[in-house]
């Protein structure tokens, strides 16, 4: 691919004409009681070379606006003010034939979920030269060098390989790479890239987004970047527009923004952000009796392969994993998807089979059935997805009783009693108790999950990724819930994340986990004040930093093969011993 | 998503909110008719079950058309087809009714257990299923019917054995699905049984699955009873249903249209009376529909 060689972004050029210039665009939606807007009257131009980022909560029509600006829009929305004009055209005019034609030529997209993005029964050679081809009509064999140059541009390894493989045979930053080659292959002027890292882990993300930064410069395309990580905001873009409930709250150069936010909502916004390092490093007081220890805990899943279905193949989710969580105090598990964090909560709550031994407030656990009602009362746990975690065809209150139903505890007055307390202690109101789960936000489900938990009155609360699905000013306000009731009941929480800033800004312990291991866990202070193992580096040095200014450390930028949890039955992975460096900060050694 | 208070909306019973849905209010109309019409047979029927008038024939010996004494026409013995048609609601009704409720019990159960349970347990079941479902419904019902001496009931049990099968593979499917949401997970973490799983966590889930082929069950089993009927081991002559008017006289369809036209409008109406009021049923009893109409 002969690279454009673009001078880099807008705001110290001479403005040029703008690429992509949106003029008072108003999306509508068509309801029984007529017209109702999504988003209203938002405005912006974007010049070559240049990223806009437009950042908003769940619900501020940032993704709406993207979909407009491509003509893809569902059936009863639609455009119903305003334009869209790609140099000089107005896209909201153009009938869809030609508007298929710049599709994917002129104007790219980049979606969220790249599994669903791509076609799984076609290799990604076939895709890529089927979306040049789409466009622009050449011969077989030029088509297919194009389709591996894109491959080349970014920066997957062996690009003839990956031409013949299918999606599920790459990773998922992989697949993004490709979504992103399939997206620039037509070397289109504007590049929408809706969410393109909230479904990849943080050093993965940090390969995608290094790879946008790199295309930009080289390619000159400019990037709408819809996204609602300010962390992501402040490291890709050159300018802002901050969203809500479908209108500009505030638009301006990145740093503006971020030193200087003029409007509330902004504020407020930033200031919600968990930042790695924004709540000072104490050292723990002094340490309690352990809640719930682990000791040497391993799950192994079986795969069977084969005609007749022997075990050739064992996924080693968790291996080896000793812990203790001690009363009244916060533990993390940190660690990327397939880590075997969440494997860890399903243990504790006795929905998977284990070997080791598990010590959870006197009961000894050696197997799953051990895990009886009786030992459930001292562990609760809350899901990742508060929508998916509740019956949707049961009213809330009999959810938050149903623990104690079960357990046989109180009257049916009493228990009405409890539940009406639960609800006031996480801040909801008595009136809502019998609705229904659709009736809430996201927040509001996720604080009838935590009353649920509490009703047994656990002394472990295992928090699985329970805080990652909500809205940034909404999460600070359940990771505060969290640690007031801490600090109230006294109960002890196994907090589970992915997000390291997060997890920095409510953990007392700190354990790192990779591939079913634990590499490096201490306390906080110790862990993220004092990184000694370099997965952890990496993981920390990965985290989109919400300040302008930060610069990161460079790395190399090619993806290669992530090591799998997947091995051959005769062929166990090898336990990493771990090592105390001082004061309990214990590190896995090199291996 | 915020924090923000969404307004109160107002609750009624399901049979409220049912009452205030015109189709299917009508829905239930038409049933409760055919039951009344169907129970009160032998008094509203003007003339006996099985009586062949000499009036009901013209001259030549075909039958009368609608119209005078025969409000709906006479069929091809001279008898009265409003009153056959009349006690022909009591077969049919019973076939619709019981066959295809039977059918619905026995799919659950087995589509459930073995979704739910999964293990050697469900895979034998789900391969009877298979088998079953590979085997021709007729022939298998031919089968069964020569085992046991015909008679309405038989007929039912018959009907229910051959079409459970369809009703247990897509509970199946849709219970192992159910099986794997997170709610199904937090409800064992709490420490629920299975029997309260099973039947307050999935059950209400499948309902509407189940509404939907118990409606669209009634008008295929009301037909398989007259496919039965027409190969002799059905509900046996004289006695009438719905089916077999229909299948003793296809052959004279051109000559004698009303014949046909009539039972089988009578079987749509039932079988669009019970869609109406399944599908009325199925989002009243949604709480995510509720406040829509």
């Amino acid at each position: 691919m002969t690279l454009a060689h673009a001078p880099g972004a807008g705001a110290a050029q001479a403005p040029a004409d703008p690429v992509l210039s949106v003029e008072g665009l108003t999306v509508s939606v068509a309801t029984e009681a007529g017209l109702r807007p999504l988003v209203q009257g938002i405005s912006f131009d974007l010049r070559r070379g240049e990223t806009l980022a437009i950042a908003g909560e769940s619900g501020s029509g940032k993704s709406i606006t993207s979909l407009a600006i491509m003509g893809l829009l569902p059936t009863n929305v639609r455009a119903t003010a305003g334009a869209v004009r790609l140099a000089g055209t107005d896209l909201l005019r153009l009938p869809e034939a030609r508007m298929r034609a710049i599709r994917g030529d002129r104007v790219a997209m980049i979606f969220q979920e790249p599994m669903t993005s791509l076609n799984p029964v076609m290799t990604v050679g076939a895709q890529l030269v089927e979306a040049i081809e789409a466009h622009e009509p050449m011969a077989r064999g030029q088509a297919q060098a194009r389709a591996l140059e894109a491959l080349k541009a970014v920066r997957l390894s062996e690009p003839e390989h990956r031409l013949r493989q299918y999606p599920h045979e790459l990773s998922g930053g992989m697949r993004q790479r490709v979504v992103i080659a399939m997206a620039i292959a037509l070397r289109p002027d504007v590049l929408i890239a809706d969410e393109p890292t909230t479904a990849l882990d943080v050093t993965v993300q940090r390969e995608v987004l290094d790879l946008l930064r790199d295309l930009r410069r080289e390619l000159g395309t400019a990037i709408v970047l819809i996204t609602h990580d300010m962390g992501v905001v402040a490291e890709m873009a050159d300018r802002v527009i901050v969203m809500k409930d479908g209108a500009v709250v505030e638009d301006g150069p990145v740093v503006r923004i971020f030193d200087a936010p003029a409007k509330d909502y902004t504020r407020a916004l930033l200031a919600a952000v968990p930042r790695m390092g924004a709540r000072p490093l104490e050292d723990a007081a002094a340490p309690k009796a352990p809640v719930c220890s682990l000791r040497d805990l391993t799950v192994r899943f079986d795969l069977k392969r084969g005609m007749l279905g022997r075990t050739t193949h064992r996924v080693h989710a968790v291996e080896g994993v000793s812990c203790d969580i001690r009363a009244g105090e916060t533990f993390a598990l940190v660690g990327e998807s397939g880590c075997g964090k969440s494997t860890i909560a399903k243990t504790i709550a006795g929905l998977v089979p284990f070997d080791g031994e598990i010590t959870l407030a006197g009961h000894a656990l050696r197997r799953q059935s051990d895990v009886t009602r009786a030992v459930r009362r001292d562990a609760q746990i809350v899901f990742q997805d508060p929508a998916a975690a509740l019956d949707p065809r049961m009213r809330v209150g009999d959810l938050v009783a149903e623990p104690l139903v079960i357990h046989g505890i109180g009257t049916r007055e009493e228990r009405r009693a409890t539940v009406e307390q639960l609800f006031e202690r996480v801040g909801l109101t008595r009136a809502q108790i019998d609705r229904y789960p659709h009736e809430f936000s996201g927040g509001q489900r996720q604080r009838i999950c935590i009353a649920r938990a509490l009703a047994l009155r656990p002394k472990l609360i295992v928090a699985d990724e329970s805080v990652s699905a909500l809205d940034v000013s909404v999460q600070a306000r359940v990771l505060q819930l969290l640690r007031e009731l801490k600090e109230d009941m006294g109960v002890s929480f196994l907090f589970i994340s992915h997000d390291m800033a997060v997890v920095d800004s409510i953990a007392d312990r700190v354990a790192v986990m990779f591939l079913g291991q634990i590499m490096e866990m201490g306390t906080r202070a110790q862990v993220f004040g004092d990184p000694r193992h370099p997965y952890t580096r990496r993981l920390i040095e990965a985290v989109p930093v919400p300040d302008p200014s930060h610069v990161h450390p460079a790395r190399a930028r090619m993806a290669t093969e992530v090591p799998s949890p997947v091995r051959r039955r005769d062929d166990p992975p090898p336990r990493r011993v771990l090592r105390d460096v001082g004061g309990g900060h214990l590190v896995a050694a090199e291996g | 998503m915020s924090d923000a208070v969404l307004p109160e909306p107002r609750r009624r019973t399901a049979l409220a909110r049912l009452a205030r849905r015109p189709l299917a209010v009508l829905g239930l109309v038409i049933i409760a008719v055919t039951v009344a019409a169907a129970l009160a047979a032998p008094w509203i029927a003007p003339f006996g079950r099985d009586e062949q008038l000499f009036e009901g024939l013209t001259l030549e010996g075909a039958p009368m058309p609608p119209g005078g004494a025969f409000l709906l026409g006479t069929d091809l013995l001279g008898r009265d087809l409003l009153t056959r048609i009349l006690y022909g609601a009591r077969t049919s009704l019973v076939i619709g009714v019981v066959a295809n409720g039977m059918a619905l019990l026995i799919g659950t159960l087995v589509g459930v257990t073995a979704g739910y349970f999964r293990g050697w347990a469900g895979s034998v079941l789900m391969r009877f299923t298979d088998l079953m479902m590979a085997f021709p419904a007729l022939l298998l019902a031919i089968c069964l019917a020569a085992i046991f001496t015909p008679s309405l009931w038989i007929v039912a049990l018959v009907i229910a054995l051959v079409n459970w099968v369809q009703v247990a593979r897509v509970l199946y499917t849709e219970t192992t699905s159910l099986a794997e949401r997170d709610f199904i997970a937090a409800e064992r973490a709490i420490g629920a049984g299975n029997g309260r799983i099973l039947w307050l966590h999935i059950l209400p889930h499948l309902v509407p699955t189940i509404i939907v082929w118990g409606t669209l069950g009634i008008s295929t089993t009301v037909l398989l009873e007259a496919t039965l009927s027409f190969l002799g081991i059905g509900v046996q002559p004289p006695e009438p249903s719905w089916g077999n008017i229909i299948f003793e006289n296809q052959t004279y369809f051109q000559a004698a249209p009303w014949l046909v036209f009539f039972p089988g409008m009578a079987i749509l109406l039932l079988a669009l009376a019970f869609n109406l009021v399944g599908d009325a049923l199925r989002d009243v009893l949604d709480p995510t529909q509720r406040g829509r109409g």
